[in-house]
């Protein structure tokens, strides 16, 4: 039956297709590998079903399709196999959503020794923001955004004055160390998205979402938008190196803080405040 | 009195119910134009639905020859790209899925199945057309305005879509939601309607638990739609507000392009909400009727009862009630409160259990059926196929830790489109061959049928599992073009020519489908009242196509359930609902005994 072998041949074919394609996960760069975990289980559940049930289609169809003379079954229900099925999808569906949970605890659990960074988005362009040598960031609003304070940073704050900015440059993280992704945005929805870190969230214009991460390897990632932002979308990049310890203090050393890069107007404006009072 | 055993019916009212005097047509254009029968408004829905849909159909092309091929087309720039994903979206999700299923399924079979002579409001059921077409009208007018379309993708996210950033910010937009809410009043006419006609004018016998489960699919989206819709409604008048009156419903404060803007305080966040609200419960406003309608199919071309039926019907129920509270699934990545994972995760997997129980039902009514290999029954067994793998893909997105590193990826796009387009379009078509020969009295074609089936049940396949994939290795979606990216291989771009190439075939054949309708219509062999044998009342009208009224002088009787095929000892393999109780037959009694259970299932 021409209609069967084609239902049970794009079934093997579908399976054949999962193991034979060359478009698989990217290597992993994070502590994430939970999250690949679960998805190998879910395909491990979810496949062995869609075979099954395709497969017993296929086989009605081959085994009873009319001919003269046949008649069909009446059986209009059957509350035990009706129970068991449902019992058994239950199950099915735990075994997939539990370590689900399990893993959504551990990732919206932030371990308390993680290093907070920033990262900002605009259309169509990423800014980052290391906190400077007191561990901690300044406060920011949109309302100081302006072409010598591009990310927005409150100037009468005393944490923000040693704040590392990196406008329209790439970003430099250590290995091996925890870090809780700060995400902001200026006008649209963005998303920082790196597919090697699994791990990605939306930046909301007007809050502050986060996510966190450990890099377990060194390498050159690329930064792309996962939120439609508008025209630019698509080019709205930029690239994260993850580097050993001794790489990335040196890259740290050459970077400019908001007091340097402000610099004079900032200090002006200072002055101006104090003998104000 | 009619002469009905009083147990049958027991729900019915012992007196006969007097005849409504129907609206009666005195002019062409109040026959075929301005027309208060229901079936020549789901008609009128339909050809409408159908005709905006093939511009949908077009935009999918365009879509796909940038990514399959891109740079090689100067006249697809990435603001039209935009354009044409958002139109494309929109279009397909609401004013053909919906308004196809709704409106025109809804329209054509709610009074035949139950056995009513039309809709209980045949004038606001016109309205609600007119309504309609008015809002595909502003809807396709968007094209033609200054700066087009809007391009802020099918959710219409703010801040992005009324900002200049967006193409089509000065008109499109605006006119997208004056639209929107257009069919949404449109719809209210006409779903007010469905819901009353169910629940107040089934002829004598039709109880609830005797419905064709296409009634109870199309009347439990409906009742969805009625609470769902109306979030939509508040969420465009508010950004209608805030593109046109400066008010910040969804505007936080804002640097656009430098420039401060006079926003503040909303929240992006509470357009999201508002937007799932409306959207999940919309997944399955499309898919109830699907669910029902391809219930039927099977059953009737199966010669075999739906297995299971009280269960179907409350899974339905249980799906369209569960459907309320995972909407926030689409969100997982939105920033919301994180938190909110584990109980929009837990409630998105509990959905599955009902869902896989209809499809065990589907497959185990063809289990020692008496399989007959026609279109509708391709169409429908194709239906089961893609929506097995849709909804076994959907598992992956619904549990919030797989959907992580998936959203906003082409693992999405393979999954909705399998899932809700795919497979609704595969129902939509079998319901198609299924009802054209009452609908027009006539025969579709065969060859050109299966022609249609196979190219359109493989070629969409080939096109939407490769996608999972491409997602899976991370490939964003909405991208105009991919530039080099370290982490694409040069072996998805070739992938992307295919799937580009897959999509011309299926768009080939949906123009054999569109001859295999006019040649039929022409030269179609003449249809008989009941040419697959089918139980339900539209089969066992006095006159095919029915005629104004339906019934001619009395209404059918309801003696039975719906399912009454190969009712063992029976000279005929089917019992219509309407055949007086000597005809015999038997239905699944609500407490059986244990012998009687025991003898149903021999």
């Amino acid at each position: 039956m021409a209609v069967a072998i084609i239902l049970l041949l794009v079934a093997v074919g579908s399976v054949l297709f999962h193991i034979y394609s060359p478009w698989w996960w990217t290597p992993i760069a994070t502590n994430w590998n939970y999250i690949d975990h679960t998805i190998s289980i879910t395909f491990w559940i979810t496949g062995a079903v869609f075979f099954a049930v395709i497969a017993f289609m296929a086989y009605c169809v081959f085994r009873f399709h009319h001919k003269e003379g046949r008649q069909a079954a009446y059986n209009p229900e059957n509350k035990k196999l009706e129970w068991w099925l449902t019992i058994g999808t239950a199950i099915g569906v735990g075994a997939m959503l539990a370590p689900g949970l399990v893993v959504w605890h551990q990732f919206v659990t932030v371990p308390a020794d993680a290093t907070e960074i920033e990262v900002m988005g605009q259309q169509w362009q990423w800014s980052f923001r290391l906190p400077g040598k007191d561990g901690r960031m300044g406060t920011t609003d949109v309302r100081y955004v302006s072409s010598d304070n591009p990310m927005g940073l409150n100037p009468d704050d005393k944490h923000g004055q040693d704040d590392v900015v990196i406008a329209s440059e790439d970003l430099h993280l250590p290995v091996g160390k925890p870090v809780k992704v700060l995400l902001r945005s200026l006008d649209v929805l963005h998303d920082f998205y790196v597919p090697e870190f699994r791990a990605k969230m939306d930046m909301v214009p007007g809050m502050v979402t986060y996510f966190w991460m450990t890099p377990i390897r060194t390498g050159t990632f690329d930064v792309l938008c996962a939120e439609l932002c508008g025209a630019a979308h698509a080019q709205m990049r930029a690239k994260v190196f993850v580097d050993e310890e001794s790489d990335y203090r040196a890259w740290l050393e050459k970077q400019k803080t908001f007091a340097e890069l402000s610099g004079r107007s900032a200090v002006k404006r200072a002055t101006y405040e104090s003998g104000s009072k | 009195m009619v002469d009905v055993p009083y147990d049958r019916i027991a729900d019915a009212p012992p007196a006969e119910v007097p005849e409504v005097e129907l609206y009666h047509p005195r002019s062409w254009w109040t026959q075929y134009v301005f027309s208060q029968d229901a079936k020549v408004i789901a008609i009128q829905y339909s050809l409408t639905a159908s005709a905006i849909g093939l511009v949908a159909l077009v935009l999918s092309w365009l879509m796909r020859l940038q990514l399959g091929f891109p740079g090689t087309f100067s006249f697809i720039d990435a603001n039209q790209y935009l354009q044409f994903i958002t139109m494309h979206g929109m279009i397909m999700v609401i004013y053909l899925l919906t308004a196809l299923f709704l409106g025109g399924f809804g329209n054509y079979l709610i009074p035949l199945m139950v056995g009513a002579r039309d809709m209980v409001f045949p004038y606001v059921n016109m309205l609600s057309y007119w309504v309609y077409l008015l809002a595909v009208v502003v809807l396709a007018s968007t094209f033609f305005v200054p700066g087009g379309p809007t391009g802020a993708g099918w959710t219409l996210y703010p801040p992005q879509a009324i900002l200049s950033g967006t193409p089509g910010q000065d008109w499109g937009i605006v006119l997208m939601l004056a639209s929107l809410i257009l069919f949404i009043i449109g719809f209210t006419m006409g779903g007010l309607n469905y819901v009353v006609t169910v629940l107040q004018a089934r002829t004598r016998g039709m109880t609830l638990m005797r419905m064709p489960l296409t009634v109870w699919g199309i009347f439990t989206a409906t009742v969805m739609a009625l609470l769902a819709f109306p979030a939509l409604f508040v969420a465009s008048v508010m950004m209608l507000f805030d593109r046109l009156l400066g008010t910040s419903f969804f505007m936080p404060a804002l640097v656009e392009m430098g420039q401060q803007m006079k926003y503040g305080g909303g929240s992006p966040i509470l357009f999201q909400h508002l937007f799932w609200f409306f959207g999940h419960p919309e997944v399955y406003i499309v898919a109830l009727p699907a669910f029902g309608i391809v219930s039927d199919l099977i059953s009737t071309h199966a010669r075999k009862n739906i297995f299971g039926y009280r269960m179907m019907v409350w899974a339905i129920v249980g799906i369209g009630a569960l459907s309320f509270v995972v909407w926030a699934h689409h969100m997982y990545v939105s920033g919301m409160h994180p938190h909110f994972g584990f109980f929009f995760a837990t409630t998105t997997l509990i959905i599955a259990i009902p869902t896989a129980i209809k499809v065990y039902n589907w497959v185990l009514t063809l289990w020692r059926g008496d399989i007959q290999i026609n279109i509708p029954n391709l169409f429908a067994i194709g239906f089961i196929f893609t929506f097995v793998h849709g909804g076994l893909t959907g598992l992956f997105l619904g549990n919030v830790t797989v959907d992580l590193p998936l959203s906003d990826t082409y693992f999405v796009i393979g999954h909705f489109h399998m899932v809700m387009g795919v497979s609704p379009v595969m129902v939509l078509f079998g319901a198609i061959y299924h009802w054209f020969p009452k609908i027009t009295g006539k025969m579709p074609n065969e060859l050109l049928g299966r022609i249609h089936f196979w190219m359109t049940f493989l070629g969409t396949y080939a096109i939407y599992l490769p996608m999972h994939y491409i997602g899976i290795l991370g490939m964003p979606r909405r991208y105009y073009a991919y530039g080099s990216t370290d982490f694409i291989p040069s072996s998805a771009h070739s992938i992307n020519e295919a799937i580009t190439i897959a999509a011309i075939v299926v768009a080939t054949a949906q123009v054999i489908f569109l001859i295999n309708v006019f040649y039929s219509l022409r030269k179609g062999k003449q249809a008989p009242d009941n040419p697959w044998g089918a139980t339900t009342l539209e089969w066992q009208t006095p006159q095919t196509p029915p005629v104004h009224g339906n019934w001619g002088p009395k209404l059918p009787i309801v003696y039975r359930w719906a399912y009454d095929y190969s009712v063992p000892g029976e000279a005929k393999d089917f019992i219509p609902q309407n055949a007086p109780p000597e005809a015999g037959g038997v239905e699944p009694e609500p407490h059986p005994g244990k012998d009687e259970a025991r003898g149903a299932l021999a």
